[in-house]
């Protein structure tokens, strides 16, 4: 990797609407940043005092970019970070972007407690360690999508992902059985930068934690 | 064989080898092989990844080695000054794949006073300057985190690592709700969550620092760093060192100064170390201290990268028709060579082949081709 000695923050920002109200938050807070939000092919936006860079990824790829230095800080779903354990800095919750990871299945239906249960699920790890903890004996059928329809094509008991209003859900005839941790958004730094970066990074954090103050 | 032409990381680690053997440490080589027993019982101390084991002829279970600093360790026997350095070879399991790392430590092994703990760190600090000038050294200590768990009453079980691994990812907000969860009361929660924010030159800190103390352990931790801070200012070198007290290490084996070594351009931390006197206890040294660094290799490979703008593959590029002369052509060859040039002889053109000059060697001698 080239060396980095500019003390610009580079910011990995998840597509779609997290991304956009984190960098609403940002614009805010003084880190403006002219095209960010035009939807453009442009990959890489730089302010012209180039005291922020930003990079819309896909939001399960924030942490990696993050963990890997690729970006110095970037704004992540706890979810992910549940699910993948990268080593980084969880600075702030950021409040926003709630939602549940839940378990859910049909409705009013208990499943067979004789055999292993079938889970249809993206986040893997995250509902083994939740098994694992109550030493239930399960099967985990890993899916990238649609994860609703498993339970009602009888390829899996239940299903572990995140609920936002329970919508999906209802319409589906599905129903939150079990709440296994509340998700919101976070604040992540690489610990690299965190030092190399230190004073450029600390009054980011600390705007942001006083935008939290006032939005209280 | 000339210097220059060693790739970076070699150079780095010849360098530090230099320094080691400077302040008097001596080579410790050891086997490829150690007895699986002696890893499996001090599974915690090893960074992750799984072991890779084989059983030997007589049907005992053997390791590659994945570390160095136990069998340095189990070697030592009480009395002894133990001041030895390795560049050795070591073998892990990581998602999936057996990977073999390059490691380059030390370990200072006796009697421990404040004067070898500050040399360990110097030297440490020294290793990060040879592989990058801008470097960071933070240094911490266990007692601090150990003190406030202690004092939020927590037992020596489990829960602990749910409230190491907040504190190691500097995440205050979910260290709170674990205070809440646990009825951790107010003040020690506030210290702890104050902890993590704390970072910086020891003088920027040292009077938060003080604030957090709340027991005679966490008073002498604290004097402790003041006084290897005091030391770094005295010989002029506290350039790059950092006080970070939420570095975490597994107590049973770290029971005092902590430090974590950063260099630009290297996403994580590249070299690690501490005082382990733990270990030595859990292997019956009781009489003896421990302090000691690794610095890992590994992750210096795109750091050291030298790039792909490397023109040519070499200098010269020599064919010849069968039936040359053999001897005049290496006489020729011999003289290319003294420029300091490379110079590679074959019969055909490699059209992959880059390089500066192209000869052809015939009938007449030497003509030049391209």
């Amino acid at each position: 990797m080239a060396e980095k000695l500019d003390k610009t923050i580079s910011i990995a920002l998840p597509k779609g609407r997290l991304g956009e109200k984190t960098y609403a938050m940002l614009e805010e807070l003084g880190y403006g940043c002219p095209g960010v939000m035009d939807n453009s092919r442009k990959l890489i936006f730089e302010d012209e005092a180039a005291t922020v860079r930003y990079f819309w990824v896909k939001p399960s790829d924030v942490a990696i970019y993050v963990e890997h230095g690729a970006a110095d800080v970037g704004v992540v779903g706890r979810d992910i970070l549940l699910e993948y354990q990268p080593d980084v800095y969880e600075l702030t919750d950021l409040g926003f972007g709630k939602c549940r990871m839940c378990v859910a299945g049909p409705e009013n239906v208990t499943p067979s407690a004789d055999r292993a249960l079938r889970i249809a699920t993206k986040f893997v790890n995250i509902a083994k360690s939740y098994y694992h903890a109550r030493s239930r004996e399960i099967e985990i059928i890993k899916l990238n999508g649609s994860i609703e329809l498993a339970p009602i094509l009888g390829l899996s008991d239940v299903i572990v992902d995140i609920v936002e209003t329970g919508t999906t859900l209802k319409e589906n005839h599905l129903e939150v059985k079990e709440e296994i941790v509340p998700i919101s958004a976070r604040f992540i730094v690489n610990k690299a930068a965190y030092r190399f970066k230190n004073e450029e990074i600390a009054v980011m954090n600390e705007k942001i934690g006083k935008w939290l103050e006032n939005k209280k | 064989m000339k210097e220059t032409i060693l790739p970076k990381e070699e150079r780095a680690v010849l360098a530090m080898r230099a320094l080691y053997e400077s302040f008097g440490y001596t080579k410790y080589k050891m086997s490829k092989f150690e007895d699986y027993d002696l890893y499996r019982d001090n599974k915690r101390f090893l960074p992750k990844g799984e072991i890779i084991t084989f059983p030997n002829r007589d049907g005992k279970l053997m390791a590659l080695k994945p570390d160095v600093t136990l069998s340095i360790v189990k070697n030592a026997r009480e009395g002894e000054q133990i001041r030895e350095y390795y560049n050795e070879n070591v073998y892990r399991g990581m998602d999936g794949e057996h990977r073999e790392i390059m490691q380059v430590g030390l370990e200072c092994i006796g009697e421990i006073d404040l004067y070898s703990t500050c040399e360990v760190i110097r030297l440490a600090k020294k290793s990060l300057e040879i592989i990058c000038e801008d470097s960071i050294l933070d240094i911490s200590h266990g007692a601090f985190v150990n003190g406030l768990l202690d004092a939020a009453g927590l037992p020596e079980d489990g829960s602990r690592g749910k409230f190491n691994t907040c504190i190691a990812g500097k995440n205050a907000h979910e260290l709170s709700k674990l205070c809440r969860e646990y009825g951790v009361d107010g003040a020690i929660e506030d210290k702890l969550c104050r902890m993590l924010t704390l970072y910086g030159p020891f003088p920027k800190i040292a009077e938060e620092a003080r604030a957090l103390v709340v027991s005679p352990d966490m008073q002498a931790a604290y004097e402790e760093i003041e006084a290897i801070d005091a030391y770094f200012r005295a010989i002029g070198e506290e350039k790059g060192l950092a006080v970070d007290l939420s570095l975490v290490n597994d107590m049973r084996y770290y029971t005092g100064v902590l430090f974590k070594g950063y260099v630009q351009g290297v996403p994580a931390g590249v070299l690690s170390g501490g005082r382990y006197d733990g270990l030595l206890h859990r292997m019956q040294k009781t009489g003896m201290g421990a302090v000691g660094f690794a610095v890992y290799m590994n992750l210096l490979d795109l750091f050291f990268d030298e790039g792909t703008a490397k023109e040519h593959d070499i200098d010269i590029l020599i064919t010849y028709d069968s039936g040359t002369d053999m001897a005049a052509l290496s006489r020729t060859v011999d003289m290319l060579m003294g420029g300091g040039r490379s110079v590679r002889v074959q019969k055909d053109e490699d059209t992959k082949l880059r390089y500066k000059e192209k000869f052809h060697y015939g009938e007449r001698g030497l003509e030049i081709r391209g």
